[in-house]
């Protein structure tokens, strides 16, 4: 099963490469990992989902949190979040294929951000299930390209992390 | 106060109180050797870069200061690489100082340019390219404090060479480290604390694991008291050697791989454990299934990593584990009688005596003797170090002591070639005290260029070099575990007596064990450095470790020693 990180990092050169280095180095695999500026400067907030149980991830945040620059990390798996995932989707769309693929794109309440001449590419986020599914129908017309952004994650409420 | 990045790095070591650093200078670093005469710091030029990583170990394990290396980039600086791992998984606090090639240069495979903090990132605890000279003395500040703060390791800053040259007022740092995600220490949770003591007072049979941690918090008085208190015996790990007096009634001695039977039989038999600042390492525990099944599991460490890392704690106690022993001391019940203490001594008569007393008496010089007589000349107070292999081991289990920080070997990384230049540094950080280098003949040969240091430096160590032939460890293995197929362990080795004495260093060779006690006292009488060679034992049972648990088995389903009992006859005895 996958369970999601979320680790509050010092914007420092290296710190990705510390923190990918790690989970390679105790061998835990990495579903996705993304990486951006936080509410305070000078720090960076990562969303890390691995492929682990629960005590394999309470491990990988144990470790984590012993690298210097990062500030802390807290499995959010069980407790109410809002994730979200964003992907581009580059899909043929010769023939009559253009309306059924709009339609589609309504449905789950997607955008279409660029059109081509015979392919649409469409902006989707969502949660990962959304995402999965809309490319999932899309296959059938043909996928030219994708490119996904992995989940980000933050937890419900008032109170930050 | 304009300085130099140079000049900074030497103004910084001063200010975290360093007086010797180890290195060998090249390109890279120059600069910065050019500037070392303005500041008095001590330096001792190795032969080897691996050898001033080893160095600064020793001298830091010895001393519990910070110690420093510095080499140069590229090859200078990978040569570092073993002692740096070596430092790390001994949890041993050191500033590795690296030059580098200038920033404009860097990325582009530039002469003995190499990637040094990339290379070192996994065995640090943490590294630094340092790019503008403004950053650099809060950089060596932070360096040292996370060195030596929390679970102690290597920290390692990369100097490119134009910030050596780069010139900028010298602001000293003003003594806080800004580091929002290191908290080095944290205080214990009373409550867990409780839930500890409790089943400390219900437990029967319960043994105290000693490690490192001990020794590093400083709570071998405190340890030695509680374990009084509540009349609970303590066995200690490789690194933990010393925490508890070798000699005391309630001491088990080492456990593990090695460890004495009696003792693996007391954790297998245990129905408490209580882990002190050790870590629970493969060679400590054997089949991990099968360890110390009956046991509840109180586990105190440092480092939260740790915990529930190898083995499930029913408690497990961040913290340090002096705050620990202060905090639970008064809550445990004083013991007067313990009838599992009787239990453990009807183990420790038979194995001890059969593994540890016991010595042919053919006529063969063989390791345990020589360690032993080593023992009893110095009476356990001198600071020995290990290099890795055999010799390790019986050091470990014949060299009984009672002092911490008198044993200095490297026990997680396992490096062979880490003895004398590891010598080197805890004689140099305790000048007075007398310095004893057990090696193997496998390992010496690593590292036995710093013999040049030795006599540069005029340091007196005293060198036994237990000389059987072979990488015997591996050989042992081979002889148990791999139907006796010798394959690459046999040296062809030089006469060794004369290429130490070709250093200008007094040397002896003994094949004969009449002669152990006058050559060691002859070495012990030499003002500087001196040299042993002892021809020991190659095979069987004269030339291998007892008691050993074989790879994949429970820890007490050890190899012992074979028993002698109706051998007198092939000339053994039962006693040195």
């Amino acid at each position: 099963m996958s369970r999601t990180l979320i680790a509050l990092v010092e914007d420092k050169p290296g710190v990705l490469a510390r923190v990918a280095g790690l989970l390679r180095r105790r061998a835990f695999n990495i579903e996705s990992l993304t990486v951006g500026h936080s509410e305070e400067p000078g720090l960076s907030r990562m969303t890390i989902v691995v492929e682990s149980d629960l005590i394999g991830a309470q491990k990988v945040a144990q470790n984590l949190n012993k690298l210097v620059n990062v500030v802390n990390v807290e499995d959010i798996t069980e407790q109410p979040t809002v994730a979200r995932n964003l992907a581009l989707i580059k899909v043929r769309v010769s023939g009559g294929a253009r309306l059924e693929v709009l339609q589609i794109v309504n449905t789950f309440r997607a955008r279409v951000v660029d059109v081509g001449l015979d392919t649409l590419v469409i902006e989707v986020t969502g949660t990962d299930e959304k995402v999965e599914g809309l490319v999932q129908v899309l296959g059938a017309f043909g996928i030219v390209e994708m490119v996904r952004s992995g989940r980000i994650a933050m937890l419900r409420g008032s109170e930050p992390q | 106060m304009r300085r130099t990045g140079a000049q900074i790095v030497w103004e910084m070591l001063r200010r975290e109180d360093v007086d010797v650093v180890f290195g060998l200078p090249g390109g890279a670093i120059l600069d910065t050797y050019h500037c070392l005469q303005e500041y008095g710091i001590r330096h001792v030029l190795v032969r080897h870069e691996q050898g001033a990583a080893h160095a600064a170990d020793g001298y830091a394990r010895v001393s519990g200061r910070v110690g420093v290396a510095i080499a140069t980039s590229g090859p200078g600086a990978t040569n570092l690489v073993t002692g740096i791992a070596t430092a790390m998984m001994d949890s041993s606090p050191m500033v590795c100082i690296t030059g580098q090639v200038s920033t404009a240069l860097i990325g582009s495979d530039a002469f003995q340019e190499s990637d040094v903090t990339g290379i070192t990132l996994p065995i640090t605890k943490h590294n630094y390219m340092v790019t503008d000279v403004d950053d650099l003395a809060d950089v060596i500040h932070e360096a040292f404090y996370i060195a030596r703060s929390g679970r102690p390791g290597p920290v390692l800053i990369d100097l490119p060479k134009d910030v050596q040259q780069a010139e900028t007022a010298f602001v000293p740092p003003d003594g806080d480290v800004p580091l929002p995600g290191y908290q080095p220490v944290v205080p214990v949770d009373p409550a867990e604390v409780r839930e500890a003591a409790d089943l400390i007072n219900e437990a029967e049979r319960p043994v105290i694991l000693a490690g490192h941690g001990v020794l590093m918090s400083g709570a071998v008085e405190t340890m030695r008291a509680f374990a009084e208190r509540i009349q609970v015996p303590v066995a200690v790990t490789l690194l933990g050697k010393g925490a508890f007096p070798g000699h005391h009634s309630l001491s088990l001695g080492m456990m593990g791989m090695h460890g004495e039977a009696y003792a693996n039989h007391a954790i297998q038999e245990a129905d408490l454990l209580l882990a002190l600042g050790m870590r629970f390492d493969d060679r400590v525990t054997g089949r991990l299934e099968r360890y110390a099944p009956k046991a509840r599991k109180v586990h105190v460490d440092t480092d939260a990593a740790e915990l529930n890392k190898i083995v499930r704690a029913d408690v497990a106690i961040l913290g340090d584990v002096g705050q620990f022993l202060d905090e639970i001391l008064p809550l445990t019940e004083t013991v007067s009688q313990r009838p599992w203490l009787a239990e453990i001594e009807r183990w420790r008569g038979e194995s001890h005596s059969r593994d540890i007393l016991d010595r042919p008496s053919n006529g063969r010089l063989v390791a345990p003797y020589v360690i032993d007589t080593l023992q009893q000349e110095t009476g356990g107070q001198v600071i020995v170090v290990t290099d890795v292999g055999q010799h390790q081991m019986w050091t470990a289990l014949y060299y009984e002591l009672d002092c911490p920080n008198y044993l200095i070997t490297s026990g997680g990384l396992g490096t062979m070639g880490f003895g004398l230049p590891a010598a080197i540094g805890a004689q140099i950080a305790e000048p007075d005290r007398e310095v004893w280098a057990i090696v193997g003949d496998g390992g010496f040969q690593m590292t036995m260029q710093e013999l040049g240091t030795l006599v540069q430096e005029d340091l007196p160590v005293r060198i036994a070099l237990l000389n059987n032939g072979s990488l015997g460890m591996v050989r042992q293995w081979q002889e148990m575990f791999y139907g006796g197929r010798y394959e690459a362990t046999p040296l062809a080795n030089p006469d060794f007596v004369r290429l130490v004495e070709a250093y200008g260093i007094p040397s002896w060779r003994v094949s004969d064990p009449g002669d152990t006690l006058a050559a060691i006292g002859a070495a012990r009488s030499q003002p500087g450095p001196a040299f042993i060679e002892f021809q020991v034992a190659r095979e069987g049972d004269d030339g291998n470790v007892y008691p050993i648990v074989p790879p994949g088995a429970a820890l007490h389903e050890m190899i012992r020693r074979p028993d002698l009992v109706g051998e007198a006859e092939t000339g053994r005895e039962g006693h040195l």
